[in-house]
């Protein structure tokens, strides 16, 4: 492991004004970033611990939920309005890691986690143009069991391994950052980027940018859903793939739902085209499965994927026919 | 520092309310910050590349803490903080300013075992014993979680206000700490025996 300098930070401002130091990097938990420091996939000069920044989780007056950025994983997954109004959440974040990681791991951090690529975490062994930009990807004719069937480029196959963000873009969560140039929110949908011809640069943040909080807004359809990850063992695996999914039916009908796929792209993946497909419809199996259809229209398998699609089909078929319950 | 193991069993573990947590200091690495295990206060080291796995060990003297894959898969480091259970090898020891942590040798010793050490002697919860200290920390912790309810991937109620310690529950909330001998079958038994709702 390299050397660096460790620092505390006081408050947000006093955050980005270290981070402007180079090769500065925020620091959470630590679960992903201290092991890639000891794989020597990260270098930085600086650490700026912001663990002690703000972990309320507070209702706001228009329904909302705020999340501060430190907030651990485990005291999201357990709070009482979470664990009621946006059930997909709580679910999504237990089926995540262990619950030491999760007690360590904060809200902020998982969203800025890195790929599992395992060609990625190989700085000896194997290229990668996230670690070395125009070096090559040794996942694309390699073993891609694991790696992506949508929005993935010629330069870079690997998937997000979050699953607590797959249930955060199936909520239409904000990402609230501040910078050297102020504030902003961004959608969590648009907070990470496909790699295209620059797989090391993962979201839309600016140099220094922090994020601060994360907001969930009033979202009633939120109360019926859910979470289903498809794992190679039992627990404490990575998805293989995984759906976040709520519905509303009225009188048989789709009034409203929201999807989003987890383990098939370099981002979490959200079905705008399933939604767009559903919302209407008779809650029927044919409507499921054309909406399946319209989630994975575009995907393209490698080598050693192509099951995901097939897989990702019928397990986004079984999350709605759960949800819709025995009517069905 | 001589370890002395505490006379009284920390049973009882829990995570202080975080309002009772001291502030965030503004403060540059390099001066004098502790931390406290098993109820003795331990410096910070100057190089903030240690672990806190690596303090345990070979700063603190304190080898129960096992190091197995050092990197997040196997829960032979889980300790102790604040009552919460978490893993010692991902995490930098400076980051634990001011906090409690609480490895094997704080729980219990020969003659005046955990009664969870004492189960798992008795239910043969272990063959080469490297993963048991990571396993009776967690499952202590484990037993605090389901004391307030907190959910797991294998709960079907989110919203209820108590959860039952069945096998389900148990293995799926012991996922984090693999043994390599494959003696999952007395573990089980000895957490069960421990906080089993039946016990």
């Amino acid at each position: 492991m390299n050397r660096f300098t460790y620092a505390r930070a006081a408050d947000p401002v006093d955050a980005i004004r270290r981070a402007s130091e180079p090769g500065a990097k925020y620091l959470g938990g630590g679960t992903n970033l201290v092991d890639l420091m000891r794989e020597a996939v990260e270098r930085p000069a600086a650490l700026i611990d912001v663990t002690g920044l703000s972990d309320d989780i507070t209702e706001q007056p228009d329904g909302s939920l705020l999340i501060g950025a430190a907030a651990r994983n485990a005291a999201l997954a357990e709070h009482r309005l979470v664990r009621t109004r946006y059930p997909m959440l709580t679910r999504a974040i237990v089926a995540g890691a262990s619950a030491q990681i999760r007690n360590m791991a904060t809200v902020g951090g998982n969203l800025l986690q890195r790929t599992r690529c395992v060609y990625f975490y190989d700085d000896e062994g194997s290229r990668c143009n996230k670690r070395h930009p125009g070096a090559g990807c040794d996942a694309i004719d390699g073993f891609n069991r694991m790696h992506a069937i949508l929005g993935a480029s010629p330069h870079c196959v690997a998937v997000h391994p979050s699953d607590m963000c797959v249930a955060l873009a199936a909520l239409d969560a904000v990402v609230h950052l501040e910078g050297a140039s102020g504030r902003r929110r961004v959608n969590l949908t648009d907070l990470h980027r496909l790699p295209d011809d620059r797989p090391d640069i993962e979201t839309v943040l600016e140099p220094g940018e922090l994020i601060t909080a994360i907001e969930l807004p009033d979202l009633p359809i939120a109360a019926r859903s859910t979470y289903r990850k498809v794992r190679d063992r039992a627990s404490y695996a990575f998805a293989v793939i995984s759906i976040a999914a709520a519905l509303d039916i009225e009188d048989g009908r789709v009034q409203d739902v929201r999807l989003a796929l987890g383990g098939v792209a370099h981002k979490p993946w959200r079905a705008w085209a399933a939604e767009a497909a559903l919302r209407g419809r008779p809650a029927s199996a044919a409507a499921f499965a054309a909406a399946a259809g319209a989630a994975l229209a575009d995907a393209r398998p490698l080598r050693d994927n192509g099951f995901k699609i097939e897989l990702a089909k019928r397990t986004l078929v079984a999350v709605l026919e759960e949800l819709a319950g025995a009517a069905v | 520092m001589v370890y002395v193991p505490p006379a009284i069993q920390q049973t009882e573990l829990r995570r202080r309310p975080l309002g009772e947590r001291p502030a965030a200091e503004i403060h540059d690495w390099g001066k004098l910050m502790s931390l406290t295990v098993n109820g003795s206060a331990v410096s910070l080291p100057d190089d903030p590349r240690v672990s806190l796995l690596d303090l345990l060990r070979d700063h603190v003297r304190l080898p129960g803490t096992k190091k197995g894959c050092d990197q997040g898969a196997c829960g032979a480091c889980t300790v102790l903080d604040d009552g919460e259970r978490i893993l010692a090898c991902l995490a930098l020891a400076v980051q634990f300013e001011g906090r409690e942590i609480t490895t094997i040798e704080g729980l219990g010793e020969p003659g005046a075992l955990h009664p969870l050490q004492q189960a798992f002697i008795e239910h043969d919860g272990f063959q080469c014993g490297y993963c048991t200290p990571g396993q009776i920390c967690s499952a202590i912790a484990m037993a605090g979680e389901l004391r307030r309810a907190v959910p797991s991937y294998v709960t079907s109620d989110l919203a209820a206000d108590s959860i039952a310690l069945d096998r389900d529950e148990l293995r799926e909330r012991m996922s984090g700490n693999i043994c390599r001998c494959g003696a999952y079958n007395g573990i089980v038994e000895a957490i069960l025996s421990t906080f089993g709702a039946d016990e």
